[in-house]
């Protein structure tokens, strides 16, 4: 960075004003900084940030072609200028001093760099030689929630359409799958009806397993800013571990790992009882259904689930709930009748509006898409959904999990306008992309960790990796990188930095990271963001769309991806719109993304749409209707019955500890950028283990002592932290998952909800030993 | 050689006169703020004289109301 001295004395001279006007004047604000004339050498330019679900709105200062600072966008309406830490920081990611800036292949068992060119040829010829040895569902891409909306709509197009495999998956299986599932058994249309603004209008919130204070800072602050000015504004936090936001919370409830579903039934049998139900929404806006019971695990290869939905009356419903009384619930749970009524009287209170927050703890979970139809059970029955502030809001973790998994579809069974096995949808992908009819194969293949573990098996011989570190993610690690490592499989790993997935890698290339690369991400208010490429790259660094595009260029579908590196950006996005193409999803042309800090969808006549299925803002509903759950062909909800069922693995006498895994404020996901940051890298500089005080006791450790954390499928060794931010209950230890030197995935258990097929990262039985 | 910042404060109504004016006096940069009548103001005068003959004439503008002053660097000190 050039700047003079004193340039740098004037800057320090406005930050100082800046920040004095702040005190004096409460929520001021000066977005026109970055236009003021010749400001101190720095231009700003918008992005959305790339470290959270939440897509907070960033200014990011540039002088000399270089990033050095950052600022909350007081234009956007989500963050209204606030950042969290890892946000204001979150630049110096891009400087890294381990930066992959060059392509490499291993030639005789060691990476070479080569110039990138040679690895795409490398790639498409691989690619090829694969397919026609072993078929074309012996190739695959795993993408991710951090893939622009670009990014991943190029790899379906190829994947799925050119190359005719549906061997494409994104971590946001890992994280968002359940909610997806939830959605759609519920509504039959993914993504959240509500928005932010919920924050501001509701009354009361619940977070379910969501430790928001750590994982959705600005919204968590949102939440107590609005409190703190309307004064009646009550916060519960229902979880498994103490955290942050229990400490922040009007009352923290407890419940014993999966049994969120005894406790969700609960309270709709209460909310029932005493007459709360909204009758006439239920009656006019509602179905009742059961499902099958006792669905499995998916713990052993090839596993199929498949369900069976049934109509119910609301008197069988309701003979359903006799078996979550309060008190058998409290049983079950271990969240008292009394805590149970309470929480039932305030979904049950008309004049209440209620808000519940969920992400990992309902996803993350063997039955994550029953305890989110819980959820909607709950909002359904007392019809507070769709209006201002009673909102059943699902968080996603990754800038873009919405945006590019759910949205473009980069799932086995998706496709950017309805899944694979819809022979209308197949046949609108066909004619936008350009191919004979046919080309789509209508089955799905593998997900996630099907896919893994069809490459330890050897039925996938060809995985491209980009935006991920599923050598640190994975559950039940061990089986996949033996899987990866072994001969005849060809990784391929797009990325910004080494990571243990890198170390896999027949050949790394060197990805653009976030705004060194125009693209689009979509936060979890269904909130469309755009971004320029606002610094270059450092060496051979290529966007990942254009890594697609090379490669699919190479294989000889030119015509496919016919782009100019100028405007490729603009191009995909017109194209991708035309899947979207009605007033449900309609999303906003390139030019008005372009201009703002992000746009919600639908985007009809020129206007973004706060609450879908509320005929008052939603111009999808019906003429003439109210509410209309226009996902359902009758236009109605379902309720479900779900019962409560156990863990895939719960504590026994031999491993008698819960593990329960998640992240930090300090850092994303496995750690691979933000530990290249320095402030937030001293700042949790390793993984550590939380044991709950009187457990450390019996165990004889005190804080930063060794203990070793053993399961059924491996064992890791780490410090010990008691009372440290977080506190577990008796009986359960808690491990953040970013530092690679902890691999804690080597100890979890790739058990999945049957429905949704996301794992449950916070449920599986250890034993502590001190070491 | 002095660098100084102070939060400028129209009078009632005078947001963009005071704007205007400050934006066409030599060696003063502003930055209004977008949701309050304040505006951030920087000078960086060349000598004392300068310095001097600007205050003079911050003083004189009969769209200002206040000047409160939150950072002062001088090189010559």
């Amino acid at each position: 960075m050039k700047l003079n001295r004193r340039s740098f004395i004037k800057s320090a001279a406005v930050s100082s004003a800046v920040a004095t006007a702040g005190s004096i004047f409460p929520g001021i604000s000066f977005a026109d900084w970055k236009r003021v004339k010749g400001a101190y050498g720095i231009t700003w330019k918008k992005a959305p940030c790339r470290f959270c679900g939440t897509g907070c709105g960033v200014l990011v200062g540039v002088t000399n072609n270089r990033a050095v600072a950052v600022k909350g966008d007081p234009n956007c309406s989500v963050n209204k200028g606030l950042c969290c830490v890892k946000g204001y920081h979150s630049v110096q990611a891009l400087y890294g001093r381990d930066r992959l800036k060059k392509a490499q292949i291993r030639k005789n068992g060691k990476m070479v760099e080569v110039p990138i060119a040679e690895a795409l040829d490398v790639i498409a010829a691989k690619l090829k030689e694969t397919v026609k040895k072993h078929g074309k569902d012996s190739v695959a891409m795993y993408g991710s929630g951090q893939w622009t909306i670009p990014d991943g709509y190029v790899a379906s197009k190829l994947f799925k359409g050119c190359l005719g495999t549906n061997n494409v998956e994104a971590n946001a299986r890992l994280c968002m799958a359940s909610a997806v599932t939830g959605f759609m058994t519920s509504f039959g249309i993914d993504e959240p009806m509500g928005c932010y603004e919920d924050i501001e209008h509701a009354d009361v919130f619940i977070t379910w397993g969501n430790n928001m204070a750590e994982m959705h800072p600005v919204l968590f602050s949102r939440m107590l800013a609005s409190r703190k000015r309307k004064k009646d504004v009550t916060i519960i936090d229902l979880a498994t571990r103490t955290t942050r936001t229990s400490q922040a919370a009007d009352r923290s409830i407890l419940f014993k790992p999966n049994t969120d579903l005894a406790v969700a039934n609960a309270i709709c049998y209460e909310i029932i009882r005493n007459g709360w139900m909204d009758k006439d929404f239920v009656k006019k806006h509602t179905t009742f259904h059961k499902g099958k019971t006792n669905i499995g695990y998916g713990t052993e290869d090839h596993f199929k689930f498949k369900d069976k939905p049934e109509n119910m009356s609301f008197a069988e419903y309701k003979n359903f709930l006799e078996d979550y009384t309060p008190e058998k619930a409290e049983r079950i749970s271990g969240v008292s009748a009394r805590d149970i009524k309470y929480m039932a009287s305030l979904y049950g209170d008309p004049t209440k509006k209620v808000t519940s927050f969920w992400c990992m703890g309902m996803n993350q979970h063997v039955r994550g898409t029953w305890i989110n139809n819980l959820v909607y059970n709950i909002h359904l029955l007392t019809g507070k959904i769709s209006t201002p502030g009673n909102s059943p809001f699902s968080l996603t973790g990754q800038p873009s999990a919405c945006g590019t998994v759910r949205e473009v579809g980069t799932l086995t069974h998706k496709l950017p306008y309805g899944v694979v096995m819809k022979e209308k949808a197949r046949k609108k992908a066909e004619k936008i992309w350009d191919l004979p009819a046919g080309s789509i194969d209508p089955k799905p293949t593998y997900h996630t960790v099907e896919m893994f573990r069809a490459l330890d098996r050897g039925d996938i011989r060809f995985m491209w990796i980009q935006v991920t570190n599923p050598m640190i993610t994975m559950p039940n690690l061990n089986r996949y990188r033996n899987g990866a490592l072994k001969d005849d499989r060809f990784i391929v790993v797009s990325d910004v930095y080494p990571t243990p997935t890198t170390d896999v890698a027949d050949v790394i290339l060197p990805a653009s990271m976030w705004i060194e690369q125009e693209g689009m991400y979509g936060n979890s208010e269904r909130r469309t963001q755009h971004f320029d490429e606002i610094v270059p790259g450092p060496g051979d660094t290529m966007s990942d769309t254009w890594q697609i595009i090379e490669v699919a260029r190479r294989l000889g579908f030119k015509k496919q991806f016919p782009w100019s590196q100028k405007n490729y950006i603009g191009k995909i996005w017109e194209e991708y719109r035309r899947f979207h193409d009605n007033p449900k999803h309609n999303m906003a042309p390139y030019e008005v993304l372009k201009a703002r800090s992000g746009v919600q969808w639908p985007f009809v006549n020129g206007k973004e749409t706060r609450w879908r299925f509320n005929s008052k803002y939603d111009p999808a509903c019906k003429k003439g209707s109210d509410f209309d759950f226009y996902g359902k062909k009758d236009g109605k909800a379902w309720i479900w019955a779900r019962p409560y069922e156990p863990a895939a693995e719960s504590p026994d006498q031999e491993y008698n500890f819960w593990l329960n895994t998640g992240r930090v404020i300090e850092h994303w996901h496995s750690g691979s950028m933000t530990r290249r940051i320095p402030i937030l890298h001293n700042a949790v500089p390793e993984s550590y283990v939380e044991l709950n005080p009187e457990d450390a006791a019996n165990l004889g450790v005190v804080n930063g002592e060794l203990v070793k954390i053993i399961s059924r499928r491996g064992s890791i060794t780490m410090k010990a932290s008691i009372n440290g931010r977080g506190v577990p209950p008796k009986g359960m230890v808690f491990v953040p998952f970013f530092d690679e030197d902890y691999k804690i995935n080597e100890v979890t258990l790739d058990a999945f909800c049957p429905i949704s097929k996301q794992p449950d990262y916070k449920k599986c039985a250890v034993r502590l030993e001190k070491a | 050689m002095p660098i100084l910042s102070f939060l400028a404060l129209p009078q009632d109504g005078g947001m963009e006169q005071l704007c205007n004016d400050l934006s066409a006096m030599e060696y003063c940069e502003i930055i209004p703020a977008e949701n309050q009548e304040v505006i951030v103001l920087v000078t960086d005068t060349p000598d004392v004289e300068a310095e001097k003959n600007l205050q003079k004439s911050l003083k004189n503008l009969p769209s200002l109301q206040s000047l409160s002053m939150t950072f002062g660097h001088n090189a010559e000190q």
